[in-house]
């Protein structure tokens, strides 16, 4: 094969990136495993035998929610500033999506706070406990691993080292910020929507 | 990284490099060949526990009411044996061809990820590990623990704190939870190097029909070992968090359970086949001298089994009591999973129709293959249709169906590509006489198990049992598949000869000794640690076709 | 209820394979093996006898032809030592021949589908007449609970049901539950295979045409001991049925010479796990099987052992003897204590 005379087909041959694709197939895993913790929601509601009820003790999270979702906005801008090569533009969006992931994660603690001493729902109080915490918190696990990521750019940019051929990378980041966002899309229909 | 590929010859006169060397080099590397061959490695070690822990199994069956072992030990061997064969053996041993082979067909240096990819092997490495540590870490209270004894699917609610006491289940979970994360991250790569790093020219219709397949076999990992992380987690949430996904006295659902594994558990079936079709649509085509028949609709039955395949669970679930109309559909879908399977048996049939046929080695396992895969293929129809399933299910004649898959068809075909890839991997070739032993061996006793192991279940014969009653009509039949037993051993032992042997002394090998079409025969064996040096471009989906055969090129009919 | 045989009959189609499984059936009339599926005794085992079949007859057929074409190919293109070395001619497919063979196992697949569907409703859809026995079988590690709610009847591990005949239906129906883990009750000559799933009730149905014993097991791994968790299931004459019905709800007889053993019964923590009923109903032990009428049963622990006095002793002295794993504790009785208590045992009969 090392005797074939280049072609021009070599400089028009265009695949699509590799993080790109790969990013895109752990969301799919990611989605598969989402799914079934959703299916066990689902398919437990209203079956408790005792303890307290969604209807009961859940609130709406309407401001943590708006938070989250600003998110993947504010991550949006972040990466085109980044393309566009303003960093300094670049940088306070990024930290304003950080703040806002760590307002969600905060306001959910507080939730769950609310919820274990004052409505004495646990993980084992009864089925809704074990579904709910397991679905929320399989979310809010993934909420931290997002920041952490989140985190690590922001160091990163601090010390001066992020450019402008890193746009892509972090531009595959965001993906996994944006599907963190999107399951909580399906999270809040299934729990706080359909569920109570 | 050019004297990594010096180390693969053994008998280069260069100064070798110091052991302690050479052994840091392969548990460092990210080399897609290296880490494929630590995988079929790994495999194959395991593949000698696992057949151990069956041939305790079958000692301990030879004759009714036998205490070769304890009911206890008994219980640990069949669940060990099914997990460590899926998990360990089978499911390493299909990575390791993807690995060393994806990359060289597309004509690229590695794979996507590479480090993703040494991650991925040790992740499946030490869960093995993990697996085999509960024999000596199980124990909890009471001493009731040891390596887990649920079997292999581990149906809840005997897997709740209740009814398995000590941590053996709990290896069980955390071993799989491991190994699926790296099952998943080899996935991702598989799927990204596809995608991603095809040479100028090889369009996905020109790809080699081993590449469209691992493909498709990672999407279906992804698909379907997800659902099996969750369930794991589940359980774990349930006996240590004092969670009720399983909890029937709290009103949880055994059957949850059952419908999350088999969503896992039926596709990951297909995981192990579907190499094995892409084995034999390689090897079937260069041994018949004709490419292979009908490759647009190859790849579309190979498609619709992987879709197909995700919606066919519940068959396995026939006898818990799902209402008429559940089961019904479970019929159909799994009724009509077998239309694209049946027309790759007809292709590979027309491949070899109207070809010169030659009998080496890989092809005997193929050839073994396609007959072994057509009864395999036909029990499990009969088994699909539901009414007939009611007797089968659960009993021997599903051990009988599974093995006969599992290790007829995809242990076979298996064998086959090591005869095809050893010379490209080691430079050597193997021994045909050897390998002859090793093929009518293991034939002869494959047979002798597990044809005539359908027989007690026709007879009532339920599986998991650690001994059976006389009066039954089970012992003969139950003697013959133990005997089969040893001649299976005897066939392994002279695989496990031939590979030592032949590496040391076996005849050199060259580029391309079976005269072969993909790209890998264009390399030299092994090839050198970056592969191509140049990166090659291709017209058809036989490119050394086209090189040696410049008057008639594939592309001019594609 | 619906005779799922007449539906066969009814449809001309199947009359043929009905005819042959008929003679199967008679010539199976004594079979060699007691759990053979294909010596069915009663409904719903004829119906998926008969479709089973079906089934192999159409796989059977399936297997030769493409076996004899592997076999054909595999012959007539293997290379010649006369070879002349040139490449045979490239096919690359053939869209008539791929769709043919695409076409025929779809055709096939619908077939079968539709079969299926027919003894799936007959057999699962059916409706219990009003003279059909209930009984409810709770599955326990190790062994069969079955409850007669209408007939105030509570035994273990061998079931009586009466035989029903096409002209007087008496099927039974059973109810399927589980106190522990998943179970399976098979009885192959009388009816495919149900599970016992905990908070999961199935049912199952069976109506043996003639009487005898027919053996089954649990057929879903539950512990240590899943493969002793034997079945005996009783098809009996209408009378005798009946006779056995007002045998086993009378209380236990309460005799003066096994006192003694009687007393260790009754303060040691048998009591906590069997019942015997009636005597103030000292012992009303639900965690293991009812005893009131020890005697009238073949086996103990589930199968594992005929009922004789030397195994009532061994089984009292070690259960793990027996049936190691189960969940009976040894009691450390001294063996005049068991002398005694199996006296006492030997009177519930």
């Amino acid at each position: 094969m090392s005797a074939t005379p280049l072609t021009g087909l070599q400089a028009t041959w265009k695949l699509p990136p590799r993080g790109r694709v790969g990013m895109y197939c752990l969301i799919a895993a990611e989605a598969a495993i989402f799914t079934i913790f959703v299916v066990a929601y689902l398919f437990y509601l209203g079956k408790s035998v005792s303890g307290p009820s969604p209807k009961e003790v859940l609130a709406v999270p309407v401001f943590l929610t708006i938070c989250l979702l600003s998110s993947s906005a504010t991550i949006h801008v972040a990466v085109k500033s980044l393309k566009r090569g303003s960093f300094r533009s670049f940088g306070a969006w990024w930290l304003l999506t950080f703040l806002l992931g760590t307002i969600f994660l905060v306001g959910t603690g507080r939730e769950w706070h609310r919820l274990i001493y004052h409505d004495g729902l646990t993980i084992s109080t009864n089925l809704f406990g074990t579904t709910y915490y397991s679905l929320v918190g399989l979310h809010a696990f993934h909420v931290t691993v997002g920041l952490l990521a989140l985190a690590i750019v922001q160091f990163f940019f601090l010390c001066g080292l992020v450019h402008e051929q890193h746009a892509e990378r972090i531009d595959v980041l965001s993906l996994y910020w944006h599907f963190v966002d999107a399951v909580w899309v399906v999270v809040f229909t299934v729990v706080y929507l359909i569920g109570r | 990284m050019a004297t990594d590929s010096l180390a693969l010859y053994p008998t280069q006169t260069t100064s070798r490099r110091p052991l302690v060397d050479q052994l840091h080099a392969w548990i460092t590397t990210v080399d897609h060949k290296r880490l494929g061959i630590l995988y079929v490695l790994y495999g194959l070690l395991m593949f000698g526990v696992g057949g151990t822990e069956a041939t305790i199994m079958r000692l301990q069956l030879l004759r009714p009411h036998n205490d070769f072992v304890s009911p206890q030990v008994f219980n640990r061997m069949f669940t060990m044996h099914g997990t460590t064969m899926i998990f360990f053996v089978a499911m390493p041993l299909v990575f390791g061809f993807a690995n060393y082979l994806v990359p060289l067909m597309i004509g690229a240096r590695d794979m996507a990820f590479p480090r993703l990819n040494a991650f991925s092997f040790w992740m499946t490495a030490f869960g093995g590990l993990l697996l085999y540590f509960s024999f000596l870490g199980g124990g909890g209270l009471y001493g009731a623990g040891s390596a887990p004894d649920v079997g292999w699917f581990a149906y809840a609610p005997l897997t709740s704190q209740t009814f398995s006491v000590g941590h053996s289940t709990d290896f069980w979970t955390l071993a799989l939870l491991v190994s699926g994360f790296g099952s998943i991250g080899t996935a991702i790569n598989v799927i990204a190097t596809v995608v991603c790093m095809r040479c100028p020219g090889m369009t996905l219709g020109k790809m080699p029909l081993f590449v469209w397949i691992s493909s498709v076999m990672g999407v279906l990992v992804i698909l379907a070992v997800s659902p099996l992380t969750a369930a794991q987690v589940m359980l774990l949430v349930d006996r240590y968090l004092g969670g009720h996904f399983f909890d029937t006295q709290a009103g949880g659902s055994a059957a949850i359970w059952m419908h999350f594994f088999w969503i896992f558990g039926h596709p990951e079936v297909y995981v192990l086949v579907l190499p094995a079709f892409a084995i034999v649509s390689e090897v079937v085509p260069v041994f018949s001298r004709k490419a292979i028949f009908g490759y647009p609709v190859m790849v579309a039955a190979t498609i619709a089994i992987a879709f197909i395949s995700m919606s066919v669970w519940a068959h396995h679930m026939f006898t818990i009591g799902m209402t008429s109309n559940a089961n019904t559909f479970f019929v159909l879908s799994t009724m009509a999973i077998a239309v694209p399977t049946g027309i790759k048996i007809f292709n590979w049939l027309g491949t070899m129709w109207g070809g010169k046929l030659e009998f080496r080695m890989p092809m005997l396992f193929c050839i073994g293959f396609l007959f072994q895969f057509l009864i395999g293929g036909l029990t499990g129809v009969m088994q699909a249709a539901a009414p007939f399933d009611w007797h089968l299910a659960n009993s021997y004649f599903v051990v009988a169906h599974f093995h006969y898959v599992i290790v007829g068809a995809i242990l076979f075909a298996i064998f086959g590509g090591v005869y095809y890839w050893f010379p490209k991997v080691t430079g050597k070739l193997l021994s045909e006489r050897l390998g002859k032993f090793h093929f009518w061996l293991f034939f002869i006793g494959f047979h002798l198990t597990f044809d005539f192991m359908h027989v007690p279940g026709l007879l009532g014969m339920p599986r998991r049992i650690y001994t059976y009653e006389p009066g039954r009509g089970w012992d003969t039949w139950n003697l013959i598949v133990t005997v089969g037993v040893f001649f299976q051993a005897a066939g392994a032992l002279a695989f496990a000869l031939n590979l030592l042997w032949s590496y040391f002394c076996g005849n050199r090998a060259g580029n391309d000794p079976w005269d072969a079409w993909t790209l890998e025969w264009s390399l030299p064996s092994p090839p050198p640690a970056y592969n191509f040096s140049v990166i090659p471009e291709v017209r058809s989906r036989r490119p050394l076709w086209d090189l040696k055969h410049p008057e008639d090129p594939d592309w001019k009919y594609e | 209820m619906v005779d799922a045989s007449k539906t066969w009959l009814s449809n001309g189609a199947f009359l043929l394979l009905l005819c042959l499984g008929n003679e199967c059936r008679a010539e199976v009339h004594a079979p060699r093996s007691p759990t053979n599926i294909f010596a069915p005794a009663s409904e719903p085992a004829y119906s998926l006898f008969g479709f089973s079949l079906l089934v192999l007859i159409v796989c059977a057929a399936i297997f030769l032809i493409v076996f004899s074409l592997l076999v054909y190919s595999i012959l007539k293109f293997r290379k010649r030592p006369d070879d002349d070395g040139r490449e045979p001619p490239q096919i690359y497919g053939s869209n008539p021949i791929e769709l043919a063979w695409t076409v025929m196992p779809v055709l096939i697949v619908i077939v079968l589908f539709l079969a299926s569907v027919r003894v799936i409703m007959a057999v699962q859809d059916a409706e219990p007449p009003p003279s059909a026995v209930e009984v409810t079988a709770i599955g326990h590690q190790f062994w069969w609970e079955f409850r007669y709610p209408g007939l105030g009847v509570v035994t273990a591990n061998e079931l009586h049901v009466p035989v029903s005949g096409p002209s007087s239906p008496t099927p039974t129906f059973i109810r399927l539950l589980s106190a522990d883990t998943d179970h399976s009750f098979w009885v192959p000559r009388l009816a495919g295979k149900v599970d016992l799933i905990p908070n999961h009730p199935n049912r199952i149905w069976i109506a043996p045409t003639e009487t005898g014993l027919y053996l089954g097991q649990c057929a879903q791994y539950c512990g240590t001991q899943h493969a002793k968790m034997l079945l005996r299931v009783y098809a009996d004459t209408p009378q005798q049925f009946r006779e056995w019905v007002q045998h086993q709800t009378r209380s236990a007889e309460v005799s003066p010479e096994v006192s003694e053993g009687r007393d260790i019964f009754e303060t040691t923590s048998c009591v906590n796990c069997h019942t015997v009923a009636g005597n103030k109903n000292v012992a009303s032990g639900q965690f293991g099987p009812n005893l009131t009428h020890l005697m009238s049963r073949d086996t103990i622990a589930a199968g594992a052992a005929f009922n004789t006095p030397d195994n009532l002793r061994r089984w009292i002295e070690s259960p793990d003897s027996i049936k190691p794993g189960s969940l009976m504790p040894a009691m450390g009785l001294t063996p005049h204590e068991i002398e005694a208590l199996v006296a006492y045992l030997e009177t519930l009969r």
